[in-house]
């Protein structure tokens, strides 16, 4: 049963995928622009229940189950939004996008800017990613790079359901399209207080998780909470002072947050779960080393995933956890 | 939504093992008769439009064939830098654009700039795209021929092949749920068939029974790649039928078949909220773009052929018969025409370019921290280059 408080700031504790579930009913409650279409989404709820309820409220023309295609998914959703509606896509697994890629990169990211503003196509897609759940190759990747290389996406990740269903909301009146990336390992693990009322939590916006003194850690996704766990474990174990960063809008990045930070701290570990090479973490290593070289103490650090595909038996081997970062951690901390 | 599965409809075939049939190739809808000395002459049990829309499809058509003319000769002069021309296939342009409600959206390929103008798109807005201006509305961003204008519902193109097609499918699906009676035309290349996004637009179009138009314009050459190199069925238009959608075969070349069929269709569309296919089978005489040569991949005795069937040529004795033009009209116009796009290129050419500050503008609703970084970087970098430009 979840936890419920009354009055009008009444909060209830929610899991993620809850939280997102809420925020879609509010959002189609709230404005009858909103629609909801992809693989599954209607009837059955989605794979995930993201959209349970929604089919049954709202019915088949703004509950869509689609036939089976990506690139069908958010080609329609864009030609939704350019007539002015607030499509939401679901992508059943970020794994399975590619087909959809060329509609979110040559179209979806650039109606705005071919047309000089005469088309814009406000779509929020969604999808789970990431990995931890057994899902090996094609159900765990973490794709988020190849959003954040592309001009006129934004690009968020939350990390907790309260940032998740605000989040959700904002990008449903924010006026470019937003790629929202669900961590899905914690769709059911992270619990939290979700206010009831509709809220939004700012895209571009970081949010200092944990307080601290000697080191920055910059996480976002599922590895924020591996980030929290060794800043306990550094605090704890070593006597040092981690701050948490989560970065929750990779596209457009709050830098100001992450430079305050490490321009204080001087050290810094960044961890994502993607891989290493030209992933998003190389960006943030480059833009802090351009914001913050004179005042670093240390080499800037990089706990990932590895340049492999994504592992199916050995994926705890491959994702980043939380004695790789404390080991990084006290690295910088000892440089 | 049908509650019968496929398998559940289908009785049992006791003839033994053979493939499906499909529905028979459609034949070509026309009006006006192609044969060796016909020309002007009216299919019988066709009807006729009435004088005015005559006017205006054949007015029309020789606009688009005065401006493409103009503008080829501009690119091989070297002041604009591509042009896609729809030569010899204005029929299929105008006569498509003309049975469309203003309120109705096209979602364009490389060859319908016709019917932005044909929907009120201004000379000087075409222009300007053309020369990527400081007048452009798209600021100079795109190649020629990638026209857009929210007012008169022509939604701006990529260059992408078939892409737009989803468009106009979630286009047509947005305006029934809003409750409007507005269809949207997703026009596309024979070449565009082979793309997967065709194929999943017509599902998608099929399935969520989009109030749709899918138009393609087979002018029988993708660049270099003839039609048959990129299907072996005998025609566009059956491929619908794998769908479960209506498709229509029309002579291209025909403006009043043209007109008349997509007419017929879109009124079917409103009616039933179900979309259709239609094809229009034309000739790319000329070549794909002024960066081609079509005479190295093609036997041009065909195309030869082709041009005596052209569009203009063939609904022009009909006017004359009708006392609706002649050669003297017919200088009048074109001279008219070459007056205006004279004045136009003029002064386009003239235009400054985009600011560089616009770089920056359009990639999101506001330009966000770090494009401002970067603004702030180029202003600081570019003088070097100012020479340079234009």
């Amino acid at each position: 049963m979840n936890d419920v408080t009354e009055g009008p700031k009444a909060t209830r504790t929610l899991n993620m995928v809850q939280a997102i579930g809420a925020a879609l009913m509010q959002a189609m409650e709230g404005d009858d622009r909103v629609v909801v279409l992809g693989e599954d989404v209607g009837k059955f709820g989605g794979v995930f229940r993201a959209t349970l309820g929604l089919y049954e409220r709202f019915g088949e023309s703004r509950v869509i189950d689609t036939p089976l295609s990506e690139a069908g998914i958010i080609g329609t959703a864009i030609g939704m939004a350019l007539y002015g509606l607030r499509p939401v896509a679901e992508i059943q697994f970020a794994d399975f996008v590619y087909p959809g890629f060329d509609q979110i990169v040559s179209e979806l990211a650039k109606y705005r800017y071919r047309s000089g503003g005469h088309f814009t196509c406000p779509v929020l897609v969604r999808m789970p990613y990431g990995g931890g759940i057994r899902g090996g190759l094609y159900h765990s990747q973490s794709p988020e790079a190849y959003f954040a290389h592309t001009a006129g996406l934004v690009v968020a990740i939350p990390s907790n359901p309260h940032d998740a269903k605000g989040m959700l909301l904002a990008a449903l009146k924010h006026d470019d399209p937003v790629i929202l990336l669900e961590p899905k390992r914690i769709y059911r693990a992270s619990r939290g207080e979700v206010p009831d009322a509709p809220y939004e939590v700012p895209l571009g916006k970081a949010a200092v998780v944990r307080p601290g003194r000697d080191l920055t850690i910059v996480a976002y996704g599922a590895m924020v909470s591996v980030a929290l766990d060794a800043a306990a474990t550094l605090e704890s174990e070593h006597g040092r002072s981690a701050e948490v960063i989560d970065v929750r809008t990779l596209v457009p990045l709050d830098l100001e947050t992450l430079a305050a930070s490490v321009n204080r701290t001087g050290r810094a570990v960044v961890v994502h779960e993607a891989p290493r090479t030209c992933g998003y973490g190389a960006e943030l290593v480059a833009s802090l080393q351009e914001t913050c070289f004179w005042r670093l103490e240390a080499p800037l650090e990089r706990v990932t995933g590895l340049d492999t595909p994504f592992p199916h038996t050995l994926e705890h081997y491959y994702l980043p956890d939380t004695p790789r970062v404390v080991s990084a951690a006290l690295r910088a901390l000892t440089a | 939504m049908s509650s019968v599965s496929p398998a559940e409809s289908s009785s049992v075939d006791s003839a033994g093992i053979h493939p499906v049939v499909a529905g028979a190739a459609p034949g070509l809808y026309r009006v006006l008769a192609d044969g060796p000395g016909e020309t002007g002459g009216v299919l019988a049990g066709r009807e006729v439009p009435s004088d005015e829309t005559l006017l205006r499809l054949y007015r029309a058509m020789a606009l688009v064939r005065a401006v493409d003319e103009r503008m080829i000769t501009l690119q091989r002069q070297g002041r604009i830098s591509f042009y896609g021309a729809a030569t010899g296939q204005e029929a299929a342009v105008i006569g498509s654009g003309l049975a469309l409600e203003a309120t109705d959206w096209v979602v364009p390929a490389l060859r319908e700039g016709g019917i932005a103008l044909l929907r009120g798109l201004s000379l000087s807005d075409y222009v300007n795209q053309l020369f990527g201006n400081g007048s452009d509305i798209e600021k100079g961003r795109q190649m020629p021929c990638h026209y857009g204008h929210r007012d008169v519902r022509y939604v701006t193109l990529s260059s992408c092949i078939a892409n737009q097609l989803f468009h106009a499918v979630g286009i047509s699906l947005a305006a029934r749920l809003r409750g409007d009676d507005t269809i949207a035309v997703g026009y596309m290349g024979d070449g565009a068939t082979s793309e997967g996004d065709f194929h999943v637009a017509m599902e998608f179009a099929a399935r969520l029974r989009a109030p749709v138009l899918l138009f393609c314009q087979n002018n029988q050459w993708a660049i270099s790649t003839g039609v048959r190199g990129q299907t072996l069925a005998a025609t566009m238009a059956q491929k619908a039928h794998g769908y479960g959608m209506d498709g229509y075969r029309v002579d291209g070349n025909d403006v009043l078949a043209v007109h008349a069929l997509t007419s017929h269709v879109v009124a079917e569309i409103r009616r039933t909220g179900r979309p259709a296919f239609v094809e229009a089978l034309t000739y790319r005489v000329g070549a794909h773009s002024t960066s081609d040569d079509p005479s190295r991949y093609r036997d041009e005795s065909i195309t030869e052929r082709w041009k005596e069937r052209d569009p203009l040529r063939r609904l022009r004795p009909l006017l004359e018969a009708r006392g609706l033009w002649d050669d003297a009209r017919d200088a009048a116009f074109i001279s008219d025409v070459a007056e205006r796009l004279k004045a136009e290129v003029q002064r386009a050419e003239a235009d400054a370019p985009p600011s560089i500050d616009s770089l920056f503008d359009d990639v999101y609703a506001a330009v966000p921290p770090h494009l401002v970084a970067q603004r702030e970087a180029l202003r600081g970098s570019t003088a070097h280059l100012k020479a340079s430009s234009h």
